[in-house]
């Protein structure tokens, strides 16, 4: 049912606005076997920033993961900014979007920040003089100016998830998509992470269970239930129904 | 914790501290290939060469006892080179009754072994000097520039990047065992084969956890537009004040090897 609403609006609201990130009837299985999205429908524009929220094992990661094109052929369509995501295109696909795992550990694979955050960049073909300037300048973005020679290890979570941001920021992308940004963060660390994804004049794609993180920084979320898009709308209106809150198990604390 | 026990590096402001990775690289194994060159009996040389160590250690400013204290832990090694002495034709010195055989000590033998201990202290000291003062991703990039093949220097960095991580998962799940490791008055513990078993599994699972971790690992590297090839920064060209240093300690070391062997 709920579907049935969601779609016309999304169709609607896109017609004249450059498009960002463009899914159509996309379906994955893992190569184990387990189904992981059925169908997906979905049109993001340029500049939304769009929560994907719903239980464990719904699909939001592996949504995300594709937008990369790093768990490889799928059925349907998958774009980013008018470029389809195949083979041939997927190291343009791959500057166009930053991805940024949960677990910063996975991310920050280099021995010091600044090793890291020019990993991308560097992969990306460009000239030192630039490598080094946009190092600064995504550090500086995310206020981690200063830690260049720092390591991971020694680094607290907070710190580590925004140097894993920007590890992709120094790619320039147009659409990042985090994974659950705010795991795991203290109270403090979480309140630095949320004023940073409002200034990111990015598309944002955020996978979550923190809702009311969502209330602020999201205006559309999108409900992620058994690989299928359950509910699209704004933000405000989803998290004012309440049952279809109790429906996907989401709490609003 | 694993970071006080794996950390090597010890934060300073001293010129040793500041000098070129490279030419810190460089005339270490230098040194290391110096000392093993010496012939047996050569002390001259090798006093020298402690106290062009020794002299850098202070200009450091890490402390000598810390190093001389770190050192020790090449001491059982030495044991292997201990048959020396007893398998060395020459002047017999001592003998060991064993029972049914009786080692004689040689003075070749003697001084051959005197020797490579001296060797292998030195040379001991020289690489943790080294690890003491360069951070370890500037003896990685330090190798990158000397040409090591860019894959190993990349495992490398990829091992101490992960040691720290795979350290802290593997006291995670001790202390998980632990917690769960009651025992009632008069009973527990379970038998020395139950325990292997537990002890197993853990490192099973520490396994798995590595190899899943690997595979994000490699996603987040792809996402990044790795394709294959790793790229790294061109380094800098050395300082001049660099260079210079490092061929003046080239230069007094090979003196002191020609030392040895004109002398």
């Amino acid at each position: 049912m709920t579907i049935m609403a969601a779609e016309p609006t999304t169709e609607h609201v896109y017609e004249r606005q450059a498009i960002s990130v463009h899914l159509r009837d996309t379906s994955f299985a893992y190569p184990d076997g387990r189904e992981a999205l059925h169908g997906i429908n979905l049109t993001i524009g340029a500049g939304e920033k769009v929560a994907l929220v719903g239980p464990n094992g719904a699909g939001k990661s592996t949504l995300l993961l594709h937008l990369n094109g790093v768990l490889g052929a799928l059925d349907g369509h998958v774009s980013i900014a008018g470029t389809p995501v195949t083979r041939a295109t997927l190291r343009q696909i791959r500057a166009l979007v930053g991805l940024v795992f949960q677990d910063p550990d996975d991310q920050l694979f280099s021995p010091t920040v600044f090793d890291d955050v020019a990993f991308g960049p560097l992969h990306m073909g460009l000239p030192e003089a630039e490598v080094r300037q946009r190092v600064a300048h995504a550090l500086a973005q995310v206020g981690m100016s200063g830690y260049e020679s720092r390591m991971p290890h020694h680094m607290s979570l907070g710190q580590r998830k925004r140097v894993a941001v920007a590890t992709v920021l120094s790619m320039a992308p147009a659409v990042l998509a985090l994974d659950e940004p705010s795991a795991g963060l203290d109270p403090r660390a979480r309140r630095g992470l949320i004023e940073l994804l409002q200034t990111l004049p990015q598309t944002l794609l955020v996978s979550t269970h923190d809702l009311r993180m969502v209330v602020e920084v999201f205006p559309r979320t999108i409900i992620l239930a058994e690989g299928r898009v359950a509910h699209d709308g704004p933000t405000d209106q989803i998290l004012a129904n309440a049952a279809l809150l109790a429906e996907h198990g989401l709490e609003l604390v | 914790m694993a970071q006080q026990i794996l950390e090597r590096y010890i934060d300073g402001a001293s010129s040793i501290h500041a000098l070129d990775a490279r030419v810190k690289l460089v005339l270490a194994v230098t040194t290391i290939v110096c000392a093993s060159l010496l012939p047996a009996g050569s002390w001259l040389a090798l006093l020298a060469l402690t106290a062009l160590v020794w002299a850098t250690i202070i200009a450091s400013s890490v402390g000598l006892l810390l190093i001389l204290r770190r050192a020790l832990v090449a001491l059982p090694f030495l044991a292997v080179v201990v048959t020396i002495v007893f398998s060395v034709p020459g002047q017999p010195v001592f003998t060991v009754p064993l029972g049914f055989v009786t080692l004689t000590a040689t003075d070749a033998g003697l001084l051959r072994f005197f020797t490579i201990v001296w060797k292998s202290w030195v040379s001991v000291q020289v690489a943790l000097i080294l690890t003491a003062t360069t951070h370890f991703f500037d003896i990685l990039r330090a190798l990158g520039a000397l040409h090591l093949p860019k894959i190993m220097v990349a495992l490398l960095s990829f091992m101490y990047r992960y040691l720290f991580v795979l350290a802290d998962e593997a006291q995670q799940l001790l202390r998980a065992r632990d917690c769960r490791s009651a025992a009632l008055d008069g009973r527990g513990g379970g038998s020395v084969w139950w325990r292997a078993k537990v002890t197993g599994q853990l490192v099973g699972t520490l396994f798995l956890r590595a190899f899943e971790r690997s595979e994000r690992i490699y996603v987040a590297m792809l996402a990044r537009g790795y394709t294959g090839e790793l790229r790294s920064l061109n380094a800098r060209p050395l300082h001049p004040s660099d260079l210079r240093f490092g061929l003046g300690g080239a230069l007094v070391l090979v003196l002191i090897t020609l030392q040895a062997f004109l002398g």
